[in-house]
């Protein structure tokens, strides 16, 4: 079967900038596949241009197998749920459900068997009759929603839904329409700056910054092996600890050595990685560095450090301190012993361990 | 201790607030009186008999209220060589105003629409142009213009009035409409646009019910300015399509012998209620759509 959207060689250009590099994504039927990335990435372009709002400049793009790289929006079976809901302020809850099906000459019965159908799926009959300013935001959402649901498009997007929601709801809302993926089956394209989102939500993630995809791949994928250090530091919270380094090749495997500016340098022995250049940059998660008296794993290799500040945050306490000349979190217990200004034996697990070349920035292992 | 220095200060100077409320308003009152004695005049002067100017007070009041010269105003009065009053003259304005007020806010909105929200390349351009047109000094236009109805057959007719008041209008009017529509979300038309609307469904279905206020405003702006014109009308009209204001001048001016001036004051309450009715009726609106611009969505 045919991919479900399939974009090769995009590019977008505004006048002489160029917004969009060569992006090349497809995805299957069923996929639910995240645009990440920092403001001004490119990722509401990349989807606008999915939508056919915005012409391309050079390329292809198909959806469902079908080219679709000139087709009008209305004719491309895609529906879409907009950061702002953009829900026509005039009309009903009802009635901006049902536009789409109006415009498009769906008879009287369909448009209220299948109006009927969406409300009761996303529990806004009540809001029926209201309009839009008369609703708060999450129950404006729900609408844009079911806007784009009652339509039963081959793709789904989205532009930042969530964005707009507060904290609690924007975590409801997620799970929700996580659910409602699974439930559905549908494919769909969702664009958020929110790499929490992207996580938790995706099949598929893209990364990207500067117009230019970084990498693809499943959110373990993303998350275990960044393909360079941008990926490295934008996924994840807190962000991965990239610690510049020095290597040396021995029988075993690879010795790294960490400098610090109080006590000695730290050493850890890599088995599983060799040739590797001598200056690198390591790429460790804050959960792979722990308190050495409360975990036992197999990889470990102790360390004593000195801690500059505590962070409890309720379920896990971040310990930072300094090692390479970065600042460096740790993700340690609750119940940790660490205490400001005072050293404490950590554990590294190098089961996870990312290199990058520090001139490249790209990935070495 | 904070608290109750608070409250002394404040008692100590509430009857200073009174006072200058007070101050406030003897000031507006008198400001409203400078500008309604000219109105005061007016109207109790159009409510006079002739003898009574003749030996009376200006500002005084009628003693004797007699609507003769209302009567002569709307239907005797003579402009020049005919005396049917203002009446023909007020229809001429009627006939002229509602046609001009509707198309050139119609197709303002439509320019608006498309300036503000279907951004095509040199919109931009486009509309500095149009706003250009709005400070175009309309005596420039008046030979250009007179060539252009003699040649499309429209001279002295009250279609080609209508022509040059929708034309001198779009500037404005597509100003009011652009400004209103650019504050609404573009992502509106591009929902409607995946709803598989097209450009005049959007606008009829989305942007129209939205525009109640700025159509009151610009249907007010319109309607005073084409109805109090009177450059256009003399220029462009002859015997028979003159607007209200055209006769207006002529009863005035063109009278011999004794100043009728209770039918000259008559004859102007009459060619300036339309535009009063028009304020009082949309007036709240008015100051409403000037100021609400964006769209709580």
């Amino acid at each position: 079967m045919a991919p479900i959207l399939e974009i090769n060689n995009l590019f977008k250009s505004y006048g002489s900038t160029q917004i969009l590099k060569d992006i090349n994504v497809a995805i299957e039927q069923g996929d639910f596949l995240v645009l990440v990335g920092p403001s001004g990435c490119g990722k509401s372009t990349l989807l606008n241009c999915i939508a056919g709002l915005e012409p391309i400049t050079d390329g292809r793009l198909s959806i469902g197998g079908q080219d679709m790289t000139h087709v009008n929006p209305k004719d491309r079976d895609i529906a879409m749920v907009f950061q702002s809901y953009a829900l026509y302020p005039t009309m009903t809850v009802a009635k901006n459900i049902t536009f789409g099906m109006k415009v498009r000459g769906v008879d009287q019965s369909t448009q209220d068997e299948k109006l009927k159908h969406v409300a009761t799926q996303l529990q806004i009959e009540p809001l029926l009759n209201r309009k839009p300013g008369q609703l708060s935001g999450g129950q404006r959402q729900r609408v844009a929603m079911g806007r784009a649901l009652v339509r039963d498009p081959k793709l789904f997007l989205f532009d930042e839904p969530l964005s707009n929601l507060d904290a609690k709801l924007r975590v409801e809302m997620r799970t929700e329409i996580k659910a409602l993926h699974k439930r559905l089956g549908a494919s769909m394209v969702y664009v958020t700056h929110d790499q929490i989102e992207a996580m938790t939500l995706a099949t598929k993630i893209v990364v990207m910054k500067g117009g230019v995809i970084q990498q693809i791949g499943t959110p373990s994928e993303i998350y275990n092996h960044p393909a360079n250090l941008f990926v490295a530091d934008f996924m994840g919270s807190p962000a991965m600890n990239l610690i510049p380094a020095k290597t040396k090749n021995n029988g075993q495997g690879v010795e790294i050595e960490i400098a610090r500016e109080t006590g000695g340098p730290i050493t850890l022995i890599d088995t599983k990685n060799k040739d590797l250049p001598e200056n690198v940059i390591l790429g460790v998660r804050p959960e792979d560095i722990a308190d050495a008296n409360l975990r036992r794993s197999e990889d470990r290799q102790e360390a004593d450090c000195m801690i500059d500040i505590v962070e409890p945050a309720g379920a896990d306490t971040f310990a930072v301190m300094q090692l390479g000349g970065k600042q460096v979190t740790a993700r340690l217990h609750a119940e940790t012993a660490a205490v400001a200004g005072q050293n404490l034996n950590l554990a590294f697990d190098l089961g996870k361990v990312s290199y990058f070349g520090p001139e490249t920035g790209e990935r070495l292992n | 201790m904070t608290d109750m220095s608070y409250t002394a200060s404040q008692s100590g100077s509430r009857a200073g607030k009174i006072a200058l409320r007070w101050t406030l308003y003897l000031m507006l009152g008198l400001f409203a009186l400078f500008y309604l004695m000219p109105l005061f005049v007016m109207v109790t002067t159009s409510f006079k008999s002739l003898d009574e100017i003749r030996t009376g007070d200006l500002i005084s009041l009628p003693r004797e209220v007699t609507f003769e010269a209302w009567r002569t105003a709307w239907s005797q009065a003579c402009t020049g060589i005919q005396c049917e009053g203002v009446r023909p003259y007020f229809w001429n304005s009627v006939l002229i105003a509602i046609p001009a007020v509707l198309i050139s806010t119609l197709i303002g909105a439509l320019n608006g629409y498309v300036v503000a929200q279907w951004r095509f390349k040199g919109a931009n351009l486009f509309f500095a142009l149009m706003l250009f047109g709005c400070f175009i000094p309309f005596q420039v236009v008046l030979l250009p213009m007179a060539r252009t109805l003699g040649l499309m057959g429209m001279a002295g007719t009250i279609p080609g009035l209508i022509f040059v008041h929708v034309i001198y209008g779009l500037g404005f009017t597509t100003l009011f409409f652009r400004n209103y529509y650019v504050s609404i979300p573009s992502e509106l038309t591009k929902a409607a646009k995946v709803d598989g609307a097209g450009f005049f469904r959007i606008f009829w279905s989305i942007f129209l019910p939205l525009s109640l206020p700025i159509i009151v405003v610009t249907v007010i702006w319109q309607f005073t300015q084409i109805w109090n014109d009177f450059l256009f009308g003399v220029s462009f009209s002859q015997a028979g399509t003159q607007p209200v204001t055209v006769a207006l001048n002529n009863i005035v001016n063109s009278t011999t012998g004794v100043k009728a001036y209770n039918v000259d004051m008559a004859a102007a309450i009459i060619a300036a209620l339309p535009t009063l009715f028009v304020y009082v009726v949309a007036g709240k609106y008015f100051v409403r759509g000037l100021t609400a611009g964006s769209v709580k969505g």
